[in-house]
């Protein structure tokens, strides 16, 4: 049962793709159930051909789903889709606005496309160009700007009628560490105002930095829903101690210690291994979400940036 | 969502007219081409040079519409833009209409140009107005929809040209631009009966030279019906291939 509050509710969506004879059919999402909270930031993420790029499709109505159903804001996907594209933003993997037309002369059109009202497109364009810090380049062509700045004018594009849910698709990817950054804290502030977010990323740190709950899709299908901390507190792996050491001639060492055997056993064995050395710190640390990931999946994270084209994007710190 | 249709197809043609069709080497190429043809063609057969005047609008017509035309949807489709349109509320059908409106008043504009070089040099005397605005919008739309067909044809830019000008050169031959059709032999006279280019030239020689209205009720028909047939395949191939 479909209910308003929620801000996409999704039962059993499937894409089968047909393949050349002889093969069988791809089925690129195999039967995905999940809803997502008004305002909240939801993470997508799974590895390349997880499926993750077709579920936003079929949510988007670029691609029609072969079986389920989903309601976007209340609205059936599959009956209402003219009225669902009034009312969502989507931010695509390649930002693919006109090289052609400048900053601002895109944000009009994406305003003249929705219907936005006469009066409102010149004040609100030049208001996005500054929430972006775009406005120096306000009258240069799309195709001259950085990568960044294409990337946040998408962004702009796509929030220039006012949605209420975005969908972002890997929004960092490719970008260099200041730029990544900050269209972080613009992704922060869009859940601030109560925009729901749905974010595919294939950069854990990102998501876990980002995202009120996180699903984890593999070939298809959901593996894990749930916030951050509780897929951190289901998961398998125990805390480590990690204990820094220095010995009589000043050189720091760093060793961790699992407590999978019990903590008494893991501090007797650190307690062992600092013998003749000064103990400098100790930490716990706990599992990480790209420990949850690789238990989960199977996968090592580092192949999964490797599909990606390395490791663009930065760290998530900001 | 009618609202949105209309508004969307005329952003869209406002869009594509400031992005790609008004350029300067654009409105140079197609006013200079269909001249440049025409003028070696009369250089080589001097005769009556009004005679040549409706190929060479209605070739001015099918440059000037299809050229860009050609390539805009596909040029689109490899950078992502065209999704951006299929994500607005706006109906596929009315997204193409918007294409094709765009092609439409940069083909028109152009061949304005020309029309009014023509008629300042020949004189307008004998014009029939009426027939030679439906000619001109009507072969407009057959044009620009051939245009719009051919760009969701193919997956890349040079597909997009070569395929253009496999239709476009053989059909400016055929079309009766220089040779009148009845001094072609039969069976090049009924080849020449498929194609819109034929209809576009005797329904405007019969605007500006005179000729029956029976003659260009068949020629507008015939234009209406490759318009509406070229868009449906234009909009079904391109629906077949966003899927």
């Amino acid at each position: 049962m479909f209910t308003m509050t929620e801000a996409i509710q999704v039962e059993g969506l499937t894409k089968v793709y047909a393949t050349s004879k002889g093969h069988a059919p791809l089925r690129a999402v195999d039967g995905v159930d999940f809803t997502v909270h008004q305002g909240e930031v939801f993470g997508f993420l799974g590895p390349n051909g997880a499926g993750k790029t077709t579920t936003i499709r079929m949510l988007t109505g670029l691609t029609r789903p072969t079986a389920g159903r989903a309601s976007l804001l209340g609205l059936d996907l599959a009956s209402e889709l003219s009225h669902i594209k009034k009312r969502i933003g989507v931010v695509p993997e390649a930002s693919n606005l006109y090289d052609e037309l400048t900053a601002f002369d895109n944000l009009v059109f994406a305003m003249q496309l929705y219907g936005v009202p006469r009066q409102e497109r010149n004040p609100r364009a030049e208001a996005l160009l500054e929430r972006f810090r775009l406005s120096e380049k306000r009258d240069a062509p799309f195709a001259k700007l950085s990568r960044g700045m294409k990337r946040a004018l998408t962004i702009a594009a796509a929030l220039a009628h006012r949605p209420t849910l975005i969908f972002l698709d890997e929004p960092t990817t490719g970008l260099d560490v200041m730029s990544a950054r900050s269209l972080r804290q613009m992704i922060a502030a869009l859940r601030d105002e109560g925009v729901t977010v749905f974010l595919t990323t294939h950069y854990l740190e990102e998501a876990e930095r980002l995202c009120d709950r996180i699903a984890i899709l593999v070939k298809g299908r959901i593996v894990a829903l749930d916030s951050v901390a509780q897929l951190k507190a289901h998961t398998q792996e125990s805390p480590v101690i990690e204990v820094s050491l220095r010995d009589t001639s000043g050189l720091i060492q760093v060793q961790r210690v699992e407590t999978s055997g019990g903590v008494d056993v893991a501090v007797r064995q650190v307690m062992q291994q600092a013998e003749g050395y000064e103990i400098m710190k100790i930490n716990t640390l706990q599992p990480s979400l790209e420990d949850v990931f690789v238990s989960l999946t199977g996968l090592s994270v580092e192949a999964m940036l490797a599909e990606k084209g390395g490791k663009g994007g930065g760290n998530a710190s900001g | 969502m009618l609202v949105d249709d209309l508004r969307g197809m005329f952003y869209i043609a406002l869009k594509d007219l400031k992005a790609y069709y008004f350029k300067p080497p654009n409105i140079s190429w197609g006013i200079l081409f269909p001249f440049a043809f025409i003028l070696a063609f009369a250089i080589r057969n001097p005769g009556d040079l009004r005679a040549l005047v409706p190929g060479l609008l209605a070739l001015t017509i099918l440059f000037g519409t299809s050229s860009m035309e050609a390539i805009v949807i596909v040029f689109e489709r490899r950078t992502g833009s065209l999704e951006r349109l299929m994500l607005a509320p706006v109906r596929l059908p009315a997204m193409l209409a918007g294409k094709l409106l765009g092609g439409m008043t940069f083909g028109l504009t152009v061949t304005l140009v020309v029309l009014v070089v023509s008629l300042a040099v020949f004189g307008a005397a004998g014009t029939n107005w009426l027939i030679l605005f439906l000619s001109l919008i009507l072969s407009a739309t057959a044009f620009s929809a051939l245009g719009a067909y051919v760009s969701v044809a193919v997956r890349e830019i040079f597909e997009a040209q070569t395929l253009a000008n496999f239709i476009r050169f053989p059909m400016m031959f055929l079309g009766g631009v220089f040779v009148p059709l009845a001094s072609m032999p039969a069976w090049l006279q009924i080849v020449a009966r498929f194609l819109p280019l034929t209809y576009s030239v005797e329904a405007l020689r019969v605007a500006l030279s005179g000729g029956s209205w029976a003659t260009a009720a068949l020629d507008l028909g015939m234009l209406a019906v490759f318009s509406v047939v070229l868009f449906v395949l234009a909009v079904y191939t391109l629906a077949r291939h966003t899927e």
